[in-house]
């Protein structure tokens, strides 16, 4: 039970990571390698609060989340205003992830690579359900607000949403800036529920699974991402039976999503479209 | 050159050159308030790239525009938007995977002043203003015959279809000047004919000023005027249709100069 219990645990907490990363590249159109470090600057900011200065738990929580948010300005104003093209952005914000990593290894207070043990397990399930609860509801009204808007109409076409009057860079910067806050959050709920955390939880390779997560679960959807960010943290737990191959089986659940359904599990659509749609629905929306 | 602030629109020697070719080349000219104004001239004449300086999509090379007073020149697209120019393109760029409905209203909120907290938390305030913006979308939509297919995705709309909501989208900035990139492209004799009326009506309707680019003469000569010429990048003639029509350096543009007329 204790088990089936962490495992559920973790994958909210990843669903929460997936779902920023959602805003960034499945709704904005901007591809990351790099967010696994605002993950790790959530958790050690946090961690660090709770642990020397024994700061309350929400209050390090929403620090860590803020801290994220602030790192990421600091890679998202020169990138994003010189409008690098998407994959260039990717690169230059692996870069930046792995430095950060590298950072975390050489100060004092993180207690370099060797990780900081002893973090007290506040994270506890109900915590992170209200807190994945909370995500989801924010970032449907996110889509639906201003911002949200401009952020779609610049993944479907930059130029376009220009004309329409949207600010390119501030609002792509803003859309960082706010998948960043939730990367942050998942990694203090993450510090928080393993009560360890070292540098080289927050690589390339985590950055990869997210990122993974948001393109087998649908670019342009909410519900999708959250769905395959569940099933690829359960998973391979769950065939963990198998020992040996359940990374063969996670490679292959990739490769099968990619070639039977390229636009990802609900590509542009939601969980909730699937009952709504069946309602016929030219002019329908007479007011 | 004295430059007379009064103008509702005008552009003077605006250059554009991308690595020694010069698609624009101190290109001048001014459209009057409540006109419909037609740039014409043949294949790559620099129409276009006359569209992408104005609306700050390419900053000029050298060269001013001025917009009801003010120097717009190299202003970013959103600011033009801002200052009251609003356009369509020649290759539709609609927001595809968008139904007609977010797509008109996605330069709405733009317009909008919203609190970002009220609007994360979903209050009653941001409700509000979201239903308020879809009547308007579908009132916009409406004026464009488009309110059947407001659900509709944008990409699956028929292509005339498409010209339309892109227009509405433009209107939905509330511009004065309106820029119209080939409008009628692609369009058969009954659809070219029925647009002309349309863009009529959304003058009228909507109190903007055109400038549009075609190449189907007929929509050019009926509902234009003036019509500006342009040739290699710059400005052949000008004039009423009838003078254009009639003026030799055009006709010589159009169909080549004969061996006896040099």
């Amino acid at each position: 039970m204790d088990y089936i219990l962490s495992i559920v645990i973790l994958a909210c907490i990843n669903m929460i990571a997936v779902l920023g990363l959602s805003i960034f590249t499945g709704f904005t159109g901007l591809f990351s390698l790099g967010h696994a470090a605002f993950v790790g600057v959530g958790a050690y900011t946090s961690a660090i609060l709770t642990y020397y200065y024994s700061v309350p738990f929400p209050l390090a929580l929403a620090a860590g989340a803020a801290a994220a948010g602030a790192v990421s300005l600091v890679i998202g104003i020169p990138t994003l205003r010189a409008k690098l093209r998407s994959d260039y952005f990717a690169i230059a914000i692996l870069g930046f992830g792995e430095a950060l990593r590298v950072i975390l290894e050489n100060l004092e207070i993180t207690n370099g690579a060797r990780g900081l043990p002893g973090i007290d397990s506040f994270t506890t399930l109900p915590v992170v359900l209200l807190c994945l609860a909370a995500g989801v509801l924010v970032a449907r009204n996110f889509l639906r607000s201003r911002w949200g808007v401009a952020c779609i109409a610049i993944r479907e076409d930059p130029i376009a949403a220009e004309m329409a009057g949207v600010r390119l860079f501030q609002t792509r910067l803003l859309s960082l800036v706010v998948s960043a806050v939730y990367c942050g959050l998942s990694g203090g709920l993450l510090a928080h529920f393993l009560s360890f955390i070292q540098p080289v939880m927050f690589t390339l390779l985590q950055s990869t699974q997210l990122l993974a997560a948001v393109i087998a679960g649908g670019m342009g959807s909410i519900t999708g991402p959250l769905i395959a960010s569940f099933v690829f943290i359960a998973l391979p737990e769950a065939l963990r039976v198998a020992q040996m191959w359940r990374l063969v089986a996670y490679g292959l659940l990739l490769v099968l999503i990619m070639v039977y359904r390229p636009q990802g599990l609900m590509g542009y659509s939601e969980l909730s479209s699937l009952w709504r749609r069946k309602v016929p629905e030219p002019g329908r929306r007479q007011p | 050159m004295n430059v007379s602030t009064g103008k509702f629109f005008s552009a003077r020697d605006l250059t554009k050159h991308f690595d020694g070719i010069r698609a624009v080349d101190s290109f001048s000219f001014d459209v009057a308030e409540g006109s419909i104004t037609g740039i014409i001239g043949p294949n790559g004449a620099g129409k276009t790239t006359v569209f992408n300086v104005v609306t700050g999509i390419y900053r000029p090379t050298s060269g001013k525009v001025l917009f009801r007073g003010e120097n717009i020149t190299g202003l970013r697209p959103d600011r033009v938007v801002r200052k009251g120019i609003a356009r369509t393109f020649q290759n539709i760029r609609l927001f595809n995977r968008r139904s007609c409905l977010d797509n008109v209203i996605t330069p709405l909120f733009q317009r909008e002043r919203c609190s970002f907290t009220g609007s994360l938390l979903g209050t009653p305030g941001a409700r509000r203003l979201e239903r308020a913006l879809y009547e308007r979308a579908f009132e916009l939509l409406r004026a464009l015959g488009l309110e059947r297919f407001a659900s509709m995705q944008a990409s699956n709309l028929p292509y005339g279809l498409q010209r339309k909501l892109e227009i509405a989208r433009a209107l939905a900035t509330e511009p004065t000047l309106l820029l119209l990139d080939e409008p009628a492209a692609g369009m058969n004799p009954e659809e070219t004919r029925s647009l002309a009326n349309l863009i009529a009506e959304v003058r009228e309707k909507f109190r903007v000023t055109i400038l549009l680019i075609e190449h189907h003469m007929d929509l050019v000569m009926n509902i234009c005027s003036p019509i500006v010429v342009m040739n290699f990048g710059t400005l052949l003639a000008r004039g009423t249709p009838d003078e254009v029509r009639s003026n030799p350096d055009v006709v010589a543009a159009y169909l080549g100069k004969g061996k006896d007329r040099r």
